[in-house]
């Protein structure tokens, strides 16, 4: 009895339960006779998914690293007022904030960018000579402190090396300094030592009387009592900062609002949650940047797995036509196909949530937290596993592989079971010319896309718009495939026998030809993309630095921010031996907003009638109204602020704001936070500030750099010579190439990993498509066709489709090259650049990927040969 | 006192028409009726629609004129899936290239239009065991595809054809790819299996002595399905 072994269908559970079962077995039997296309798949989506994650793991791990850094110098504060500049705010106003109600506690703060070392030549308690770094200097008032931000209250050691018993009052000694445990690796000291601290150009000897024990580990910092900070570092009547704590209940709204009356212009309230957005607006840019760029090798390996799909659809049509006959339906065939893919993608995301954790422990080892970026400094970065991301990750990886099993599986279902158990192929008429318009309408589409503005800062239409581009561009191929060849097949010469088959397959079928060809041209397109964008922004960027470091010799106060060279150490300087002229510049960190990062004042030399000698400018220089103080502002600080030439805008310089006049923009690839230039005699009339941070020399005829720097560090201030660093403009140029190569090798190993994908894509499409054809290649076996010529029209297959795919990968990737030029960048990180095509390089890769297309071909050729004719035209499938 | 009602025949078909793409009539009022049980072999010159025929009858191509019943049940207006799940409940097939699915063994071949018709595995498995035994290859359901010949492929492939018992079997050219020694021991083992099933049969064939184990024999031509003795030479016509 039927009843017995079949149950009652019921059409609406056909494919569930049992067919499953069948469905399994057809899987595992494919799997186990093709394991290498399982493995090839499952990987491209693993290095995907690796890659994503890994630099999404490093990213919030450096973030998490950079905000414990801030929460470090901060303390637990719930509110500050800031100061706008290092130079600070009048300490006025920390009595009016303690008179306002719902302030219970505040704690005012000297806060300096300071250096540090134990006193050179002296042993240690460690008996190691002396080191130093940089820090944070904190002058506190120690009973106030204690009630808004305990972490950062001192503990005096007991007993420790050098200890003379004076624990009990340390916090109140003028010479004590409580340092954080990185503090004290980076002095390589132990309590009880003395070390120098320099800040504001001033250097102070200090004893270690203890740690901080609430501060984080990755931080440097220092604390002295507020009154020697103020008295001895020049900062009397001057605070950087004022910790806030409010009482319980409070209209915080309100006690916000109050103070914010009271605020001079040098002065911000932040909160931190503002102190989050900076932290975050740091690097957003960059790090959503390096996840796009991961998703890149995604998407390659997305293609990947359509190419294998899609043959692996097409070897096994016969097989998906008994299938069909024998009753399974359409829809449930469909998600046989599906369900393939998924399980790729789940191996492969599996797989690469592994792999990425990996890579991500190393990349933290060899590039640093931020990668290469150098947003976050060097801190030590403790990785974290989040799990949420994690599953997120996985997902996006099992999404593409669905993604790209859907046009494969639907292929599938629409096949006529009859035609295929013949053997028949449904090919359509040779001379049906492939539609252009998908194609064309999806590159369109890219294109308006990329006109549009950002989105929450970030270029999102600009991503859009090249994942459309690319779209268009591999819907395109079949079109651009025949066009291509067609202009070949015309040419009336002598072909031989295997050129003229191998010209005749691909024209007459392409839409097989771009089957193969859609991993070649996204791979191709994407690499190329990122390599002109790469080379226009590094040829920019040499070409700017010539232009902004003409003279001879740069010397560089570091941590000089509060006050550097004074006017007699730069009268001494200027009159050294061999120094024919000498332009000093003032840097001044400005923060003009409360959530985004400090932008730079830059006080030099400038001719307000021709700023073009001392700035790069982009276009021309505004005519300055009578009284007003002109400033050129870089583009990025164009963009972040929404200034343009012939603007007005305030600036917290001295006690007031300061009205200014935006006169132009010029081209600054050092601050991508933003840079206002400002003549030196506008900005001491502003600030009554004499100090300069930089100095740029041109040497006399017959001087020599060596010498004269030389002398130039003679007549330093004593206390300013172990933080001024001299350079040449070759070793200035030479660093900032190594810099950014550095902050790009992370940039080039993603692109490395896509181009990689992208040629196992290419072997593995060819190796498929070529073994699928023994039937044809004993055919033309059987009428006579020698083996080498075969070898030799497989070949020819290889380089043209090389050749189409290297053709359309080229032009497709200049023009989205083009959007990451002039629209990803500029909404990124804000500035814009010429465009500069690496042609050498392209050169090597298109014969690289001609040579690995038509080799590929040839190696699978002969594996497919190695069956005898016979066999091969009686086989089934 | 009620008549019995008679069984609905295992295939009927009433003026079937079908033309080929390019507009070429294939055949046109074309009637057979299969009785349940029933073997009938269809012959005929290459081109003139045997194949169609058949892909007709499973509900794989589409009529331009008549009507097609499998076991009573009229095939117009069902939806593709519909005739899916009739043509796995309903018929079994049995082809000329075998196709048997390579990478499964042959004891899954076998149960896969079980596996289809939500049959559960193990009794299944069993009845391929089952089937197996029935067409001589006892023990061998472990095995795979490669290692058998062409003869002992074709004898899965009528297993597969008769495991779920369907109502009528379609055989396209069931000895074609074989030589005429395996192709008489084929042709008995299907009778033989067809008879114990109580299927019907519809055997598109060139070879006479295929044609010699049916219970009726027609030829397909202008003049549509004709039994054989009434058939003309088409040099004649």
């Amino acid at each position: 009895m039927p009843g017995a072994v079949v149950a009652q269908h019921d059409p609406a559970h056909a494919v569930t339960g049992y067919p499953g079962v069948a469905a399994r077995w057809m899987m595992l039997g494919e799997w186990r006779a093709h394991p290498a296309r399982l493995i090839v798949g499952a990987l491209a989506i693993a290095v995907g998914v690796a890659l994503g994650f890994a630099v999404h793991v490093v990213n919030r791990t450096a973030l998490e690293s950079f905000d414990r850094a801030v929460r470090s110098v901060n303390g637990a504060a719930e509110l500050q007022v800031r100061a706008a500049t290092p130079a600070g705010f009048a300490e006025e106003l920390y009595p009016r904030i303690a008179g306002l109600a719902g302030v219970t506690a505040l704690s005012p703060v000297v806060e300096l960018a300071a250096s540090a070392g134990t006193p050179a030549g002296t042993a240690t308690a460690g008996g190691r000579d002396g080191r130093g770094g940089r820090l944070t200097l904190l002058g506190l008032d120690i009973l106030r402190a204690v009630r808004v931000t305990p972490s950062l209250v001192g503990m005096p050691m007991a007993g420790g090396p050098g200890s003379d018993g004076r624990d009990a009052s340390a916090p109140f000694d003028g010479d004590a300094v409580f340092v954080s445990r990185a503090a004290l690796r980076l002095f390589a000291a132990r309590i009880g030592d003395e070390v120098s601290i320099t800040a504001a150009g001033v250097t102070r000897r200090l004893r270690i009387a203890g740690t901080l024990a609430g501060a984080g580990d990755d931080q440097a910092l220092a604390v002295i009592d507020i009154a020697d900070a103020q008295w001895r570092f020049g900062q009397v009547g001057r605070l950087q900062r004022i910790d806030l704590r409010l009482a319980p209940g409070v209209d915080r709204d309100a006690v916000r609002a109050a103070i914010g009356t009271m605020l001079p212009v040098d002065a911000a309230l932040v909160s931190p949650e503002n102190e989050a957005q900076r932290s975050d607006s740091l690097s957003r840019a960059y790090r959503v940047n390096l996840e796009m760029l991961a998703m890149v090798a995604l998407l390659t390996g997305g293609f990947l797995v359509f190419s294998a799909q899609s043959l692996s659809v097409a070897r096994r049509r016969p097989q998906f036509a008994l299938l069909r006959v024998l009753g399974l339906t359409r829809a449930a065939l469909v998600r046989q196909v599906v369900t393939e893919g998924a399980i790729l993608g789940v191996v492969g995301a599996a797989l690469g949530i592994g792999l990425g954790y990996a890579l991500a422990d190393l990349a933290v080892r060899l590039l640093g937290g931020d990668l290469g970026g150098g947003y976050f400094g060097q801190g030590a970065v403790r990785l974290a596993f989040p799990a949420l991301a994690a599953l997120a990750f996985a997902g996006i990886g099992v999404g593409v592989a669905v993604v790209s099993s859907l046009l494969p599986a639907t292929a599938a279902g629409r096949a006529q079971p009859a035609v295929a158990l013949k053997g028949g192929s449904e090919a359509a008429d040779p001379r049906t010319q492939p539609p252009g318009w998908p194609g064309l309408l999806l590159l369109a589409a890219g294109g308006v896309a990329a006109l549009g503005p950002p989105i929450w800062g970030l270029p999102l239409l600009g991503y859009l718009a090249m994942a459309l581009l690319l779209a268009g561009g591999v819907a395109a191929m079949p079109w651009l495939t025949r066009r291509l060849l067609a202009q070949i097949v015309r040419v009336r010469v002598q072909r031989t026998v295997a050129i003229d088959l191998a010209l005749q397959r691909l024209w007459g079928a392409p839409g097989q030809a771009a089957v193969a060809l859609c991993g070649i041209v996204a791979s191709t397109s994407l690499m190329v993309a990122m390599a002109v964008m790469v080379a226009s922004f590094r040829t920019s960027v040499d070409a700017w630095l010539v232009q902004v470091l003409p003279s001879d010799v740069y010397l560089h106060v570091e941590g000089a921010e509060a006050g550097g060279l004074d006017r007699a150490a730069q009268a001494r300087l200027a009159g050294a031996p061999g120094v024919a002229t000498i332009r000093f510049v003032r840097q001044l960190p400005l923060r003009l907003a409360a959530d985004k990062p400090a932008v730079m004042l830059v006080a030099q030399t400038i001719d307000a009638g021709a700023p073009g000698a001392a700035l790069p400018l982009l276009g021309r220089s505004l005519p300055v109204p009578a009284g007003a103080v002109p400033v050129w502002v870089s583009e990025p600080m164009g963009w972040l602020y929404g200034v343009k030439p012939g603007d007005s805008m305030k600036l917290p310089l001295g006690d007031g704001a300061r009205p200014v006049f935006v006169a132009g923009v010029w081209r600054d690839y050092a601050r991508q936070f933003g840079a206002i230039a400002m003549a030196t005699r506008d900005y001491a009339a502003a600030t009554g500030d004499a100090t300069v941070t930089e100095a740029a020399v041109m040497l006399a005829p017959g001087a020599a750099a060596g010498p004269v720097t030389a002398a130039l560090r003679r007549r330093l201030p004593p206390g300013l010579v172990a933080q001024t660093r001299f350079a040449e403009p070759r070793q200035l140029r030479a660093m900032a190439l190594k810099v950014f190569d550095r902050s790009f090798a992370i940039t080039y190993a993603l692109e490395a990993i896509a181009i990689g994908i992208g040629l196992i894509g290419v072997a593995t499409t060819f190796s498929a498509q070529t073994l699928a054809r023994r039937r044809e290649f004993g055919m033309l076996r059987h009428i006579g066709v020698q083996r080498r010529q075969i070898i030799a029209m497989l070949a020819a297959e290889g380089a043209l489709l090389g050749g189409v795919g290297v053709v359309a990968g080229l032009g497709l990737g200049v023009v989205m090259a083009q959007v990451l030029i002039h629209v990803v960048n500029p909404q990124s990180f804000h500035w814009t650049m010429d465009t500069s095509i690496p042609w050498g390089l392209f050169a090597g890769l298109a014969a690289a990927l001609v040579a690995a297309a038509a080799g590929t071909a040839v190696l699978a050729g002969r594996r497919a040969l190695s069956a005898d004719a016979v066999n091969a035209v009686r086989q089934d499938w | 006192m009620s008549v019995p009602t008679p069984p609905a025949p295992a295939l009927a078909v009433n003026g079937l028409g079908k033309s080929v793409p390019g507009g070429r009539r294939l055949f046109d009022g074309l009637d057979l009726v299969v009785a349940p049980g029933e073997i009938v072999a269809i012959m005929g010159e290459s081109g003139v629609g045997k194949s169609t025929l058949l892909n007709l009858v499973a509900g794989l191509d589409s009529a331009d004129a008549g009507s097609i019943a499998i076991a009573g049940r009229d095939l117009a207006g069902l939806d593709d899936d519909v005739r899916t799940l009739l043509r796995r409940d309903s018929i079994g097939f049995v082809f000329q290239a075998f196709h048997v699915l390579p990478h499964l063994t042959l004891a899954q071949n076998i149960a896969l239009p079980l596996l289809l018709a939500r049959a559960a595995p193990g009794p299944a498995l069993v009845r391929a065991d089952a089937m197996l035994a029935a067409v001589g290859l006892a023990g061998r359901g472990g095995d795979y595809p490669a290692q058998l010949s062409g003869g002992e492929l074709q004898r899965i492939a009528i297993a597969r054809a008769l495991v779920h018992r369907p109502a009528l079997i379609l055989a396209d050219e069931p000895t074609g790819n074989l030589d005429p020694e395996t192709a008489a021991r084929i042709l008995a083992l299907l009778l033989e299996q067809v008879r114990a099933s109580g299927a019907a049969a519809v055997i598109v064939t060139h070879s006479d002595r295929a044609a010699a184990i049916a219970d009726r024999v027609l030829v397909l031509g202008a003049a549509g399905l004709v039994p054989r003795g009434d058939a003309l030479p088409r040099a004649a016509e």
